[in-house]
């Protein structure tokens, strides 16, 4: 019997394994993968939510799912201008390292 | 065990499994790869809780559109001759405190917490008789008359045009 605590701890697992990415990769757009990941992970528990809401308004309203189509808009949204963000800095300093990219240090 | 327990069994195996395969590769472009495996069944996971428009959605826009970014971004920014080319840094050990003491302290709340919600029932019952899941999320996006979040979609339109727009003039050679 599937019960909602399965959805939180697979979107809890998936979360902190993004964050592990997030923060420990040098590589810019491994850092984005992380990202991503957390975001799919924070899109399952929304929609386990509303699977398992007993709440009426909330249920009947598809909440969580509405929540999850607006993540996923940003998230796309987000990916686009990281990435353009990425390649512009590549193409001034030649690296994607996050640790070399120092441009507001004075 | 009834076959949904199963069926979520698989995919979160496989879920996880991908995931520790994108921070834990070597080569960054099987990291990406492997991102295709985790949209897909997360995708999976959706169908499992009767949100076939998300997973669908899923589809075309993680496993179709942000790793086709992904990988283009990758081939732009080539990092010549280096084996790895997904390093961590030297703060990966904090890191992996850091993601452990979360993941317990998500876990614990959602467990123990006296404010956890019930966790009993599901959700198939939560749809009228002849409404299928894309026609209810339709009514709730684009209905202006009923309950519905017909201001929000705008306004995630103009997010989208201006983060497009903004994606274009950042990455435009000068």
């Amino acid at each position: 019997m599937l019960t909602l605590n399965h959805f939180l701890v697979l979107g809890a697992i998936l979360f902190c394994i993004g964050l592990y990415g997030a923060i420990s990769k040098r590589n810019a757009i491994a850092v984005l993968m992380g990202i991503e990941i957390m975001l799919n992970a924070v899109n399952i528990t929304m929609v386990g939510f509303s699977f398992f809401d007993q709440v009426r308004p909330y249920s009947t309203h598809l909440t969580g799912q509405i929540f999850a189509i607006f993540i996923i808009t940003v998230a796309a949204a987000e990916a686009a201008v990281a990435l353009a963000m990425i390649i512009a800095i590549y193409r001034k300093r030649d690296t994607v390292d996050v640790g070399e990219i120092d441009m507001m240090k004075w | 065990m009834d076959l949904a327990t199963l069926i979520f069994w698989i995919f979160a195996v496989i879920l996880v499994g991908a995931a520790l395969a994108v921070v834990g590769l070597r080569n960054i472009v099987h990291s990406a790869l492997a991102l295709v495996v985790v949209f897909a069944m997360a995708a999976g996971i959706y169908v499992l809780l009767n949100a076939e428009f998300i997973a669908i959605v899923q589809i075309l826009i993680y496993a179709g559109a942000v790793t086709i970014l992904i990988l283009f971004a990758l081939m732009l920014t080539r990092i010549g001759g280096q084996a790895r080319t997904n390093p961590t840094n030297r703060l990966w050990g904090i890191a992996v405190v850091i993601c452990a003491l979360v993941g317990a302290t998500i876990v614990y709340a959602a467990a123990y917490s006296p404010r956890a919600v019930a966790n009993v029932g599901n959700g198939a019952g939560q749809l009228p008789p002849g409404i299928n899941n894309v026609v209810a999320i339709g009514q709730l996006l684009y209905s202006p008359t009923t309950y519905s979040y017909v201001l929000p979609f705008e306004v995630a339109s103009l997010v989208l045009l201006v983060a497009i727009v903004g994606a274009i003039v950042i990455g435009r050679e000068d």
